[in-house]
């Protein structure tokens, strides 16, 4: 069927522009691309009769604003998403050997998961670190650590993205620090910080300071990557967590937009112009079980973000419209009975983000409602991915299933909702006082009540809890970390604070707290002073919270 | 009784059995009340009313902090309703103040509406007994200040605190009659939030319509932000002071008396109540009562007046028919 | 008329930040006639223990997803003993191995509802199961 003349001309007009551009740098990865049956597939798909303004406003093309259909004109014809599993345990020796074996498995980017310890800013020798180092991610206590979670591993040619958000500057400092004892200048690195302090106070709990402080620290790190560390995505900001917390898609795409929408405005009142940073920022997603809903989901949010960036703050250059995100398949659809049947909702889960245009991915673990993962486990979700990109064939055309009636009709309702949720943001004067007045925190949690009790009244089935029940062994050979590494840490802390120059210490800390004073001081020179005298993270972070108080919780129910 | 001797030491297991069984109605509680009353009398009871969301709790922490920098022992009672379909309830305000948990100076204690005949107040008043009786010195009655019940609770202490914040609207209106009335300190809470100053003219104005007359003591207005610790010291300041006005003045003496009046008449109110269900079985009747009403078979005055006469001839004790 | 109520804590100990459960469990106990006090995240053993004897509950409930409950339920448990308490249950929830279970057991923790169980083998548990 021909397509209406228009579109005709606008298709040759992207082809030999926007196309054009990127496959000199990019060519696509084979001559022609084929089915299972070697039928020819097209780069892109087009409808057929219709409105031609309607389409190019609400979808148009990929690469191209709204960026509807992915961000990219040839998306993974031209590069696969990046394969990052997040992990980390136990002691950087650890993680740093399942680093490597995630990398030799074909991993193509490092995602750190640290402990809660080191989250919050405490030391593994803090008594209120009893019983959690090394739990939930590696523990980092000071620069030492850093190297050797990093020993063997080229930072100028893996991108590394470490999900740490209180702490995120200094963590990114001692990055920094490592990659210089290499040899590796900071414009070659490459990676994420996640950075994202406004959905800890609304779902993930792992704050440290009050909001203005800590959203100075965020703005500081825009500042000092836009001029220091080029290639580096200063936050990511997250709708997975809240997700998790209990939401429902809209409310997920609303609320982390309207996080995004607050961390744009506190950056440009602290001077910072638009294109400066937004080119830099990036999301993260939950790939949750409706496929068709998900896939959805993230059309929505790529139209969503395009127009915030280019209507309410007037952003000219066309990467700070895009909305890259990296997605998680979400954990707490995944049961500890049958866990064999987690492999297969992962599976679904991946494929709605691949559909969904995901820049990077993380697929869970069989045994994720109970443990962390052992290797072989984390090898098959690696492979989950591997299948998806080399066997589906849902690849080799840029957003498949746009045009379909349900997905498109999704899409737009999602948009409806989350600009409705956004407005309501905005009377109540923004995500802070929202946040503080517990408006986001209820939504969620209305969402997560009534999501529980249907699962209890059976009215949702999650297959093994409620429906297809069996009796059945304990699982086996769960990950265990040994409870002796906090004596181990505590030891290392000692060896570190030893063989280290304590009045430089001293100094740099010093210096540290008086910058933290002024608000007109981008903080990261300081901060990676200290890290290069080897204080320790808990020094730091004491540092911070003497200058800058601590937050406490106030929401109930 | 031991379990009195425990509560004049402070002992902390003690003083908590001790609120439970009052809770929950039990035999001994009046005993027990009764043993602790000789011991009461010293406590300041600051009651801390106000809408949801206004801050109290958090007010309250910060002022745990300064009370306990003085030496004073801390104790607080929050209230909160409990669901009236199934009768139970979240008690979530000891959240804000749980920087305080492991003062052995400070005891909080969550306490439930639980529908009590009489009110939550009864039971609040034999709480604040043993609260006093063990020796804290200042003790906070928390509890959101939207109906008759929680003025009445209000009612239970020395001073009252109305916590108010900035873009309530109407609600000024509706707290205009009843709450307004008995507060003795204004505190506009979330000071930095627009809508402030004009709140601070409202309240200014609500005032001074209060009665002129008899009444010299000033009504303070503080303005205070919780969360920033702001205006915190003025407010304990001005609590400081009130309370001087009031001890010189004869105020809180007359308080105390009425106080102990409406306690004594709660006391018989709700006896005459329980001996009436116990004897004519109040509970049980009613429906058959109402159901002769409903059929205009009968009369409301007459009706009960005619079960009374039939109490007061049987005499107390036993009955015999 | 009023009667005796059912008092049940819910604390996060320990760094764990994940309250979607507690939060749950809070509020469908409540809607099942319990008061239950909440008192949110990052509490420590003291503070949990402290906090029961304070409202004199009849339960501790336990909820943690970080892995360090080997080390901090049975810190609990030893506080409440110490502190001349050791009548208050203590049941627990969260992502526990189920190879954990016996120890915690051992030490004094009454119960464990893993991921997966419902509200209504919790209130089995309260008021049948634990010897009341």
């Amino acid at each position: 069927m021909p397509l209406p003349e228009e579109l005709k001309k606008q298709k040759k007009d992207w082809e030999e522009t926007t196309v054009r551009k990127v496959i000199s740098r990019y060519p696509e990865l084979k001559a022609e691309f084929v089915t299972g049956s070697d039928k020819p597939v097209e780069r892109l798909y087009l409808p057929e009769s219709f409105s031609v303004e309607e389409y190019l406003g609400k979808q148009g093309f990929p690469g191209r604003y709204p960026y509807t259909r992915g961000v990219q004109p040839t998306m993974y014809r031209g590069r696969l998403w990046t394969m990052r599993q997040y992990a980390g345990f136990g002691t950087a020796e650890e993680s740093n050997q399942r680093y490597r074996f995630l990398l030799e498995q074909g991993q193509t980017g490092l995602s750190v998961a640290f402990d809660l310890p080191t989250q919050i800013g405490y030391d593994s020798d803090d008594p209120r670190a009893e019983g959690e180092v090394g739990k939930v991610g590696v523990v980092v206590d000071t620069l030492r650590d850093m190297e050797i979670l990093f020993d063997g591993i080229p930072l100028d040619k893996i991108s590394t993205s470490m999900t740490i958000n209180a702490p995120a500057a200094i963590l990114l400092a001692m990055y920094i620090a490592v990659a210089e004892k290499k040899g590796i200048g900071k414009d070659k690195l490459r990676g994420t910080i996640q950075n994202d302090i406004l959905k800890e106070y609304i779902a993930r709990g792992t704050y440290i300071f009050p909001p203005a402080p800590s959203m100075r620290l965020i703005t500081d790190v825009f500042a000092y990557c836009s001029r220091e560390v080029p290639q580096w995505n200063t936050i990511s900001i997250s709708g997975y967590h809240i997700r998790e917390a209990g939401s429902d898609a809209s409310q997920e795409v609303a609320f982390t937009l309207a996080n995004g929408i607050e961390y744009v405005r506190a950056a440009l009142k602290a001077g910072l112009s638009v294109d400066d940073f937004a080119g830099r920022l990036s999301f993260f997603f939950n790939a949750h079980n409706d496929l068709l809903e998900e896939v959805a989901k993230f059309r929505a949010a790529r139209r969503i973000w395009a127009r915030i960036m280019k209507e309410r703050f007037n952003a000219t250059d066309p990467k700070s419209m895009m909305l890259r995100f990296h997605t998680q398949t979400g954990g707490s659809t995944l049961t500890a009975q049958q866990p064999d049947n987690n492999i297969v909702r992962v599976a679904i889960q991946a494929l709605a983000a691949v559909l969904g245009g995901t820049q990077s991915l993380h697929t869970n673990s069989r045994e994720e409602a109970l443990a962390l993962p052992a290797e072989e486990s984390v090898r098959l979700a690696l492979r989950t991915q591997q299948v998806l990109a080399y066997e589906s064939g849902v690849t080799s055309t840029v957003d498949p299933l746009a045009g379909s009636y349900c997905i498109e009709a999704l899409t737009d309702r999602i948009e409806l909702e989350v600009w409705q949720y956004i407005d309501r943001i905005e009377a109540l004067g923004g995500m802070v006082p929202s946040i503080l007045k517990g408006y986001v925190q209820k939504q969620i949690q209305e969402a997560a009540f009534r999501t529980q009790k249907d699962i209890e009244k059976g009215e949702r089935v999650v297959v093994g809890i409620n429906k297809f029940q069996m009796e059945e062994k304990r699982p086996e050979n769960l990950l265990r970390v040994d409870p002796a590494i906090r004596q181990v840490q505590t030891d290392k802390l000692s060896q570190v604070k030893r063989s280290r120059n304590s009045s430089r210490v001293q100094d740099s800390l010093s210096a540290l707290r008086q910058g933290a004073k002024q608000d007109d001081v981008n903080l990261l020179p300081l901060i990676l002073e200290t890290v290069r005298e080897y204080a320790t993270l808990g020094e730091i972070c004491q540092v911070l919270r003497d200058e800058f108080g601590e937050h406490k919780e106030t929401i109930v129910l | 009784m031991d379990l009195v001797d425990d509560i004049r030491r402070g002992e902390v297991r003690a003083i908590a059995r001790a609120i439970s069984l009052i809770e929950d109605l039990e035999p001994e509680a009046e005993l027990l009340a009764d043993s602790l009353f000789p011991h009461t009398g010293r406590a300041l009871i600051l009651g801390v009313t106000g809408s949801p969301g206004a801050g109290k709790s958090t007010l309250v922490d910060r002022l745990i902090t300064l009370e306990r920098r003085s030496g004073h022992k801390v104790a607080v009672i929050a209230i909160d309703p409990s669901s009236p379909f199934s009768g139970g309830a979240v008690l979530g305000d000891r959240l804000r103040m749980q920087e305080h948990a492991t003062d052995p100076g400070v005891f909080i204690r969550s306490m439930a509406s639980r529908g009590f005949l009489g009110g939550v107040a009864a039971a609040t008043g034999d709480v604040l007994k043993v609260l006093d009786a063990a020796g804290y010195d200042t003790i906070f009655i928390e509890t959101i200040g939207v109906g008759q019940t929680e003025v009445k609770i209000v009612e239970l202490s020395d001073i009252v605190l109305l916590v108010l914040m900035p873009g309530m609207g109407d609600e000024i209106q509706a707290m205009k009659a009843g709450v307004m009335e008995i507060g003795d300190i204004f505190i506009i809470n979330k000071k930095d939030m627009p809508g402030a100053d004009k709140l601070l003219m409202e309240v200014e104005y609500v005032l001074s319509f209060k009665n002129p007359g008899e009444d010299t003591v000033t009504n303070p207005i503080v303005m205070t932000s919780a969360t920033n610790g702001e205006g915190i010291g003025l407010l304990r300041e001005a609590i400081a002071a009130h309370r001087t006005e009031i001890a010189r003045s004869g105020k809180l003496e007359q308080k105390r008396r009425f106080r102990l009046e409406r306690e004594l008449m709660g006391v018989l109110n709700r006896k005459i109540h329980q001996l009436m269900d116990v004897h004519i079985e109040v509970s049980k009747q009613l429906p058959d009562w109402a159901d002769t009403l409903y059929r205009r078979k009968a009369c409301p005055y007459a009706l009960i007046n005619k079960q009374i006469q039939n109490f007061l001839k049987e005499g107390r004790g036993d009955r015999t028919n | 008329m009023p009667s005796k109520k059912t008092r049940i804590l819910i604390a996060k100990p320990g760094l764990d930040g994940h309250d979607r459960g507690a939060k749950f469990i809070a509020r469908t106990l409540r809607d099942e006639g319990y008061e239950v006090i909440y008192t949110g995240i990052r509490q420590t053993p003291e503070a949990i223990v402290q906090t029961a004897i304070q409202e004199d509950v009849d339960f501790v409930g336990l909820s943690l997803l970080s892995g360090a409950h080997n080390e901090l339920f049975p810190r609990v448990v030893d506080l409440l003993k110490e502190n001349g308490a050791e009548d208050i249950k203590v049941i627990g929830g969260g992502i526990i191995p189920e190879e954990d279970i016996p120890l915690l057991k051992e030490k004094g923790v009454q119960a464990v509802f893993g991921p997966g169980t419902s509200t209504e083998q919790i209130v089995e548990f309260i008021e049948h199961g634990s010897g009341r």
